[in-house]
């Protein structure tokens, strides 16, 4: 019987197997953050086993809140840093280096096909975009991780969503995963990994997977994944060029981890892109989701650009290409922070960070930031924030505020007028 | 093995996420202990005061897919901390679920009808739990009512529970 991307992965790692469809599996790449990392360092402390299964295969960041911004943050950063020299771990990002990790880790080349990865934040799901078995976790399992790079799964079902056809002008990947968890709902997926595929997939770059990708835990789902093909190749080719004799080499191996086309899918679901519209959410939950047509009108106070989901370089140049000189809404606060520095540096050199600023955003350091309301743009009660972040829940970016999640076009696009407003991209397209 | 047994605080209300049941705000905090005034601090539901009805009770019943959101250990750590040690729902997000039974702590899944039953039979009144983890039962007791509900445990969490955790069984077996 065939299998699916997940299942294969899972076959080629398994360590235990001790009840039912529990399996244990090893694990390529433990990723760490300033949050959820110190108190399982803390523990392993304790318990006197501070010391990781290996150095080469841990990767940490402090990205969450950054630089910090109180005592406690500052203790939380101290925790992770001074463990991960204890540790020699060399791929650790501090200050001046660091970015949201779910951007920086895979610009580094650390996630590649066929590995199986875990990281205390749920939005770890997002590395799956390179056909890879990526899944969030608590501290426990982290902890465990860390000690012995293994983890404990159900055996993975997964389901099927195929995206045929070609986005509209001005849809981007954020509408299209609006639009599924829409579908979905927000447990529609739980316990289950999302397998994209279709010439939709196929023809987007891994910034716009990733983006596919990152949501799919806001459906339930442990993994969003897409198979490998050349556009992954292309993009990790730095990385891997000196383990492959040429790309079609590359592409033969990872071809182990596409799916059979007999595999088994839990549901299959299929979506013509052309229906796909620019998509926001309107409530607190990230299934609550409109057309932004429906919700022109809707008056914003703040604009954020950022965030694991979309503050990677394609997402900047499109909100740059909404902005270009022209200026934000009086009475509105834009914010925008390039989830990395490589992305920062670009944007730069690209003229995208003086257009956003000509334009009145405030340009932030790469952070998770606002995104989860520690930082760099909390709203206040009674706030309402057009935001290109994952989460819409009550409190999320600052008790008693609302975020409305969208595209950077769209995000782009109200902070000009104040309110939730379509893109010029997909009026232009309209046309 | 923790305590599975106590005053019932019943919420109702399906997709409660792991922002309610601990805000982003106390995630600066690096022990658990620190978490126990915040528990549900920002849950808002009608006739329920977090001040007042958190300390109170050892065990939660709620609705569909509680936990969902942010895979922080943080939640299933601020029960803990309150010694509840229990949450029973009609369904768990993955990594919520995970986390309790990786503390040694139980999520049990009940079929929809049961906990609508228990909703319709003791919500608002005062209600005791008493767990049987050999027959696998859970008895709830007002007043004037008992009912008692057979829930299943996979072994895996049965194991790991009985480890007090997956740190415990992972040390024993890898
Ligand atoms: S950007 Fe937001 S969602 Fe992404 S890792 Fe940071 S806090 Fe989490």
């Amino acid at each position: 019987m065939g299998k699916t991307i997940a299942e294969k992965i899972f076959d080629s790692h398994r360590v235990d197997n001790p009840f039912g469809d529990i399996h244990v599996i090893r694990l390529d790449s433990v990723f760490c953050h300033e949050i959820t990392t110190p108190v399982a360092i803390n523990d392993l402390v304790a318990r006197g086993m501070d010391r990781v299964f290996d150095s080469t295969k841990i990767k940490a960041v402090i990205d969450h809140v950054t630089p910090a911004k109180d005592s406690k943050t500052a203790m939380q950063g101290k925790i992770l840093r001074d463990w991960a020299q204890r540790n020699n771990i060399k791929d650790f990002f501090d200050i001046g280096k660091n970015g949201v990790c779910h951007a920086i880790f895979p610009e580094k080349g650390f996630v590649r096909p066929g590995y199986t990865v875990i990281m205390g934040d749920s939005h770890t799901c997002t590395h799956g975009a390179f056909g890879a078995f990526a899944a969030g976790v608590g501290t426990t399992d982290l902890e465990v991780g860390i000690l012995k790079g293994v983890c404990a799964f159900h055996y993975p079902e997964s389901i099927k969503i195929e995206i045929q056809g070609a986005l509209p002008a001005g849809v981007f990947a954020k509408d299209v995963i609006l639009a599924l968890i829409g579908k979905l709902g927000v447990n529609g997926a739980t316990n289950k990994v999302i397998e994209f595929t279709g010439s939709v997939i196929e023809a987007m770059s891994m910034e716009s997977r990733m983006t596919l990708c990152n949501m799919a835990v806001e459906a339930g789902g442990t993994c969003g994944i897409c198979a490998p093909d050349i556009t992954t190749v292309d993009y990790l080719w730095e990385f891997i060029q000196d383990e492959f004799a040429s790309k079609e080499e590359a592409l033969k191996k990872y071809n182990e981890f596409t799916a059979d086309s007999d595999a088994t899918y839990t549901e299959t679901l299929s979506i013509d892109a052309a229906t796909i519209k620019p998509m926001s959410t309107f409530g607190y939950k990230p299934d609550q989701v409109r057309p932004v047509a429906e919700m022109t009108g809707e008056k914003i106070d703040q604009v954020y650009i950022g965030s694991c989901t979309n503050g990677r370089i394609e997402d900047l140049r499109v909100a740059a290409k909404i902005l270009d000189g022209k200026e934000i809404k009086a009475g509105v606060r834009g914010v925008v922070s390039p989830a990395s520095p490589a992305i920062y540096s670009k944007a730069l050199e690209e003229g995208i960070i003086k257009i956003f600023m000509d334009a009145g955003f405030c340009v932030t350091n790469p952070t998770c930031g606002a995104c989860l309301g520690m930082s760099n743009g909390v709203l206040a009660e009674g706030e309402v924030c057009a935001s290109t972040t994952n989460r819409n829940f009550n409190g999320r970016m600052g008790k008693g505020g609302m975020v409305h999640l969208m595209s950077p076009a769209s995000a782009a696009a109200s902070a000009l007028t104040g309110y939730i407003t379509n893109s010029s991209l997909y009026a232009e397209g309209g046309k | 093995m923790k305590d599975f047994n106590g005053r019932v605080l019943f919420l109702d209300r399906e997709d409660i996420n792991t922002d309610e049941i601990i805000p982003a705000r106390y995630l600066t905090e690096i022990t658990k202990e620190a978490l126990k005034p915040n528990l549900l601090e920002d849950l808002s539901l009608p006739d329920f005061d977090p001040a007042k009805d958190v300390n109170a009770s050892t065990v939660v019943v709620t609705r569909a897919n509680f936990g969902c959101g942010s895979s922080r250990e943080h939640a299933p750590w601020a029960f803990e901390v309150n010694d509840i040690n229990i949450v029973i729902a009609e369904s768990f997000a993955r990594i919520f679920k995970q986390n309790m039974f990786n503390c040694g702590m139980m999520a049990v899944e009940l079929p929809g009808s049961d906990i609508q039953n228990l909703f319709n039979t003791f919500a608002g009144k005062e209600t005791m739990l008493t767990t049987d983890m050999e027959k696998r039962s859970l008895c709830f007791k007002s007043d004037n009512d008992e009912v008692v509900l057979s829930f299943t445990i996979s072994g895996f969490d049965h194991a790991l529970v009985e480890a007090d955790g997956w740190v415990g069984y992972a040390d024993l077996h890898y």
